[in-house]
């Protein structure tokens, strides 16, 4: 046993290295070939400046203070939507995978709402809501709801009917069958409808800044891309990128800490 | 529940095991009449095994024993008083072990308990043999473990009834032996009344101080088993027990009583 144990982690030892810096392994990569066709002159510093362009254009706009007034716009926009859509959608999602009555009554409604695609809807809602903040923060709030009360709904209906049945012969009451079966259940779709609807947050936060806007990271781009920055568009896309792949770790480490027990957590 | 006293400091205390008394008892699915006006007494601490082909209604029965089911008509009596709703002295144990996988074993033992959780967990855990497992998860554990965290989980509040629905089924031959000593060593410890119901007809003769036979909803065979335990399956005693139930079950005329007779163990 002690022959074991030390033979692996010595072998963890070796390969946890690797593990960590394989996924950057292709964009470190591809950003040094960018740079050097940039520098020799094979791209056109019109089409898409050097990183080194772009790394100095983030540093004057961080100076200014315009770099973080706007990336703080954005994700108070992003929040605001998200939580307003997403525990919309939770509640739901809840309701309807536990009573079906109110899925009789409300699910086919959602799914024809469901089909519209969201950002079609921005004609309308400039109209109602003009192009202020909470046009942008209710087209976020849709694009959040569907994976999320989707997910919710189909993870409390994939319930095993055994194991509530079991929970009865154990004499858990209503509550503590919700609490220690239903919930710990559906999580692992819940999380997935989560992640799908960080995706769509970021998504259609870009086009509603883009389309109507005086703040935020895609008024940034537009605004330079009137002025012909090149360097500002393209490192307003990175940000978006960035920002996009923290929100995807956040969920990866939900789902380390929740479902531990979990196959895909496991090995 | 309260003949369960939840405070005692020792959680080895024994609980005798429950009177059954099923009377006239009848459950139909639409038109379909699953258990035809069966009646059957279940002694405290007996054991009783139900073989019969798969239909025959044996499952209901112990649904309806359960409180899962409700009769269409009769009416069960646990100690004399008629059963409505879920029976609280009973506990069962399902083929498919239905731990819940977002639990630890232990955890998935102390289900539904109230108090002193952990100490009784461990206490059910050690007496089926798995009081090291109890930090595991369930997707780490063999067929044959799981089956024994539920019935840990069965045995630690005590019941006064276990029931049993083809528990061992889905398991391998040998872990199957080891489990059915397991379930009579901790039987003849704790004197809870044991129902099972099973195919095997082996399994039946080998656990059971009584074996049911059940054809279409009826009871056609309720037969003593007075084997001394621990029984021995290769005796001709057992295989002559063995014999008369499957011939019962399978509609086979009793051509065996001849056959054994000719042997001459059987020729005094």
């Amino acid at each position: 046993m002690q022959l074991v144990q030390s033979h692996s982690s010595k072998f963890s030892w070796q390969t946890l290295p690797w593990q960590q810096f394989a996924p950057w392994l292709i964009p470190a990569a591809l950003i040094v070939l960018w740079q050097i066709l940039a520098q020799i002159g094979i791209i056109s510093t019109r089409i898409l400046p050097a990183p080194t362009q772009i790394v100095e254009a983030a540093i004057r706009l961080a100076l200014s203070g315009e770099l973080v007034r706007n990336v703080v716009v954005s994700l108070y926009r992003a929040l605001a939507g998200f939580l307003i859509g997403g525990s919309i959608g939770l509640s739901l999602g809840v309701l309807n995978g536990l009573a079906r009555r109110a899925e009789l009554l409300l699910d086919s409604s959602i799914q024809m709402i469901r089909n519209i695609p969201h950002l079609a809807l921005i004609p309308l809602v400039i109209l109602w809501f003009g192009i202020g903040d909470s046009a942008r923060i209710f087209l976020v709030s849709l694009g959040v709801f569907f994976p999320i009360y989707i997910n919710t709904f189909a993870g409390i209906r994939s319930i095993d009917p055994n194991l509530l049945e079991m929970g009865r012969v154990y004499g858990l009451s209503r509550k503590q069958l919700f609490s220690q079966i239903v919930l710990p259940g559906a999580l692992p779709n819940m999380l997935v409808g989560l992640r799908y609807a960080l995706g769509l947050m970021w998504l259609t936060l870009i086009v509603a800044e883009t389309i109507a806007a005086n703040s935020g990271i895609g008024y940034m781009a537009m605004n330079a891309r009137e002025f012909m920055q090149t360097d500002v568009v393209v490192m307003s896309i990175l940000l978006y990128a960035l920002l996009g792949k923290l929100a995807d770790s956040i969920v990866r480490t939900l789902e380390r800490w929740w479902l531990p027990w979990h196959p895909s957590q496991q090995g | 529940m309260s003949a369960i006293n939840y405070t005692k400091s020792d959680p080895v205390n024994v609980t005798s095991g429950a009177h059954v008394v099923v009377q006239d008892l009848s459950k139909s699915f639409g038109n379909f009449q699953v258990l035809k006006g069966m009646n059957l007494e279940i002694n405290a601490g007996e054991f009783v095994a139900v073989v019969g082909k798969s239909g025959c209604g044996k499952s209901t029965l112990l649904r309806l024993l359960s409180g899962l089911d409700t009769p269409t008509s009769g009416q069960i009596y646990i100690d004399e008083q008629p059963l409505g709703g879920l029976n609280p002295f009973a506990r069962v144990m399902f083929q498919d072990s239905r731990l819940l996988p977002w639990r630890r074993v232990l955890d998935n033992v102390t289900l539904g308990l109230k108090y002193q959780s952990q100490q009784r967990g461990q206490w059910a855990l050690q007496e089926v043999g798995l009081a090291d497992r109890a930090n595991r998860w369930i997707t780490q554990l063999s067929g044959g473990q799981r089956q024994r965290v539920a019935l840990a989980r069965a045995l630690v509040s005590q019941p006064r009834l276990l029931l049993l629905d083809e528990p061992l089924g889905a398991l391998d031959a040998l872990t199957r032996l080891e489990m059915q000593n397991l379930i009579e060593t901790l039987w003849k410890e704790q004197q809870f009344t044991a129902f099972l119901v099973t195919h095997e007809v082996e399994e039946a003769v080998y656990l059971a101080d009584r074996v049911i036979v059940i054809e279409d909803g009826e009871i056609s065979l309720n037969l003593s088993i007075s084997l001394p335990r621990p029984r021995n399956q290769g005796s001709a005693e057992f295989a002559e027990l063995k014999m008369r139930i499957l011939d019962q079950i399978l509609g086979r005329p009793r051509q065996l009583e001849r056959d054994v007779s000719a042997l001459p163990a059987f020729q005094s």
